[in-house]
């Protein structure tokens, strides 16, 4: 594997090799490595681009890996990859996506990810997307994710977006059947003249569900960011979601929170924040000595952890 | 050595100057200088204005011969001067680790927290990890805030109050932690007190009213005149009692 391929993956995947367990390696287009194990099969869709990952009931404390990297500038593409995950798993899966583009034309991925989580699975997912690269071809990636959660499921998924990217579009959207427990987890960050809309979408079907979406954002400079977080709680269900959001320099930042009860049991909760680093906390890491850009760079990084 | 010379500080509230610091003149060396005086009197003023929070609108700070006056926060906190806050700063996602890592300049073990920690009375193990955020209470945050200052080991420490916001089963807790603090740290210690109890282990008491020093002098002559409320303390008290 080539440098900047290896480079991208640990952005991307905190892969510093070959990843253990079952993976699949896509590049420029196309997958060049697969592992398949036991437990988790992965195989190739014939209508569209993109995976079926398929795991065995009951398969424990295992992980699939499936990176994606672009580093030819110009590369267009959709990808579709599908998770069936059997009843009583505990799996973790590994997402993510690294552009270096260093050209001039755009690089653009966009990664249809649906999950189907049998009775009593649980998944941990972690998803990252990671742009760098000097050209003036942007690099966009617009994630969306679908996820359906049959009872007593549990999936907690974990995306964040640091760097880099210029322009993206995040959509997800969950159905929870009863008692299946879904956590969102966001952590954004945009500089320059980047674009970030994010929407959620939970649909809180079944008795007892519960949901958790949580975003903690940072805008710099001249970015946007857009941040929508729906919740319909359409029985008896605990949902919330919470937006945190730093704005610093020029920046644009808008959240919405939308919740909606269709059920006089459903327990809905918003919380919304924006604002810029408060002073004191400037000046309480300055008079430990730091400047006041370490300490701006200090807080941003222990608020995005 | 830390000398403020004729230092004033004047704001405008409602375009009208008011002046919070007058003329005020002390110098300060080794040991143990507590503060006191009513509540509006100028007190936590003067600190921001060694810590460089605020910057006089007249007069020099001198520290070790060096003009600081217009120095930024960074750079006297760089010179030696520490400064705990009268209401701690939470930090969404900043650990104590972090911040006593911050304040001790360098990469430190648990243990070395620990010995910091454990200085104002906190076990490491429960708190080492936790967020500076809300989950922690008034007091966890002050002696946390106390535990950095304890880290930088800096030649100048000030504390505003530290036992505002503490409850009264703490408060003993945290004189024997000021009482430590000398052997812990090297060079000169200035709080801003009500307590008598904090008064009480101080090697000399400076008393700060109408933003000027109104007294000025070893503990034992100015503690018995403080207690006899001769000093005028808080005037209207002391006409109601």
């Amino acid at each position: 594997m080539e440098k900047l391929q290896k480079h991208l993956l640990e952005k991307v995947a905190d892969l510093h090799g070959v990843p253990e367990g079952a993976y699949n390696i896509r590049e420029n287009g196309k997958s060049v490595d697969r592992k398949t194990s036991a437990n988790i099969d992965i195989v190739t869709k014939t209508d569209v681009q993109g995976i079926d990952i398929i795991i065995k009931p009951n398969t424990k404390n295992e992980s699939v890996h499936i990176p994606v990297v672009l580093s030819k500038s110009g590369l267009k593409e959709s990808v579709y990859n599908d998770f069936h995950i059997g009843e009583n798993c505990d799996v973790v899966i590994v997402a993510g996506c690294g552009i270096h583009n260093s050209g001039t034309d755009d690089s653009e991925h966009s990664g249809i990810h649906r999950f189907f989580l049998a009775e009593n699975a649980k998944v941990k997912y972690v998803e990252k997307h990671y742009g760098e690269g000097d050209g003036n071809g942007k690099r966009i990636m617009n994630p969306t994710t679908e996820i359906t959660m049959a009872a007593n499921s549990y999936m907690e998924m974990e995306t964040t977006q640091i760097k880099g990217v210029d322009s993206t579009v995040r959509k997800s959207s969950a159905k929870l059947a009863e008692g299946a427990t879904l956590i969102i987890k966001e952590k954004l960050m945009t500089h320059g003249d980047q674009f970030a809309h994010t929407e959620f979408t939970v649909d809180m079907d079944g008795e007892d569900c519960r949901a958790n979406v949580i975003s903690r954002a940072v805008a710099k400079d001249r970015s946007r960011q857009t941040f929508l977080s729906r919740i319909n709680g359409n029985n008896r269900c605990d949902g919330r979601t919470e937006c945190d959001a730093i704005i610093m320099d020029d920046a644009f930042v808008s959240a919405i929170p939308e919740i909606s009860a269709n059920s006089t049991d459903a327990s809905l909760v918003h919380e919304a924040a924006i604002g810029k680093i408060a002073g004191d906390q400037l000046n309480k890491l300055m008079t430990l000595g730091l400047s006041e850009k370490e300490a701006e760079e200090q807080i941003v990084a222990g608020f995005l952890k | 050595m830390l000398e403020l010379k004729n230092v004033t500080f004047e704001v405008e509230v409602d375009s009208v100057k008011k002046r919070i610091v007058d003329d005020l003149s002390i110098k300060i060396d080794e040991g143990f200088v507590a503060i006191t005086g009513p509540n509006g009197g100028g007190k936590s003023t003067v600190a921001k204005l060694i810590s460089g929070l605020y910057t006089p609108t007249s007069g020099q700070i001198i520290l070790d011969g060096e003009d600081i006056t217009a120095l930024s926060i960074t750079e006297k906190a760089r010179r030696g001067i520490s400064f705990a806050f009268q209401q701690p700063v939470r930090f969404k996602g900043l650990t104590v680790m972090d911040l006593i890592k911050l304040a001790a300049g360098k990469e430190i073990g648990i243990s070395e927290a620990c010995a910091y920690l454990s200085e104002v009375g906190l076990c490491a193990r429960d708190y080492i990890h936790r967020e500076l955020n809300a989950s922690l209470s008034g007091g966890e945050l002050k002696r946390i805030e106390i535990a950095m200052i304890i880290a930088r080991k800096t030649k100048l420490s000030l504390f505003d109050e530290p036992e505002a916001g503490i409850d009264l089963w703490s408060f003993s807790n945290l004189i024997n932690v000021f009482e430590n603090l000398r052997s812990v740290i090297n060079g000169s210690i200035v709080i801003i007190s009500h307590q008598e109890r904090i008064l009480n282990i101080a090697d000399r008491i400076i008393v700060v009213a109408d933003g000027k020093v109104t007294a000025d002098g070893p503990k034992d002559e100015i503690l018995p005149k403080i207690l006899c409320n001769d000093q005028g303390i808080c005037k209207v008290l002391t006409d109601k009692l």
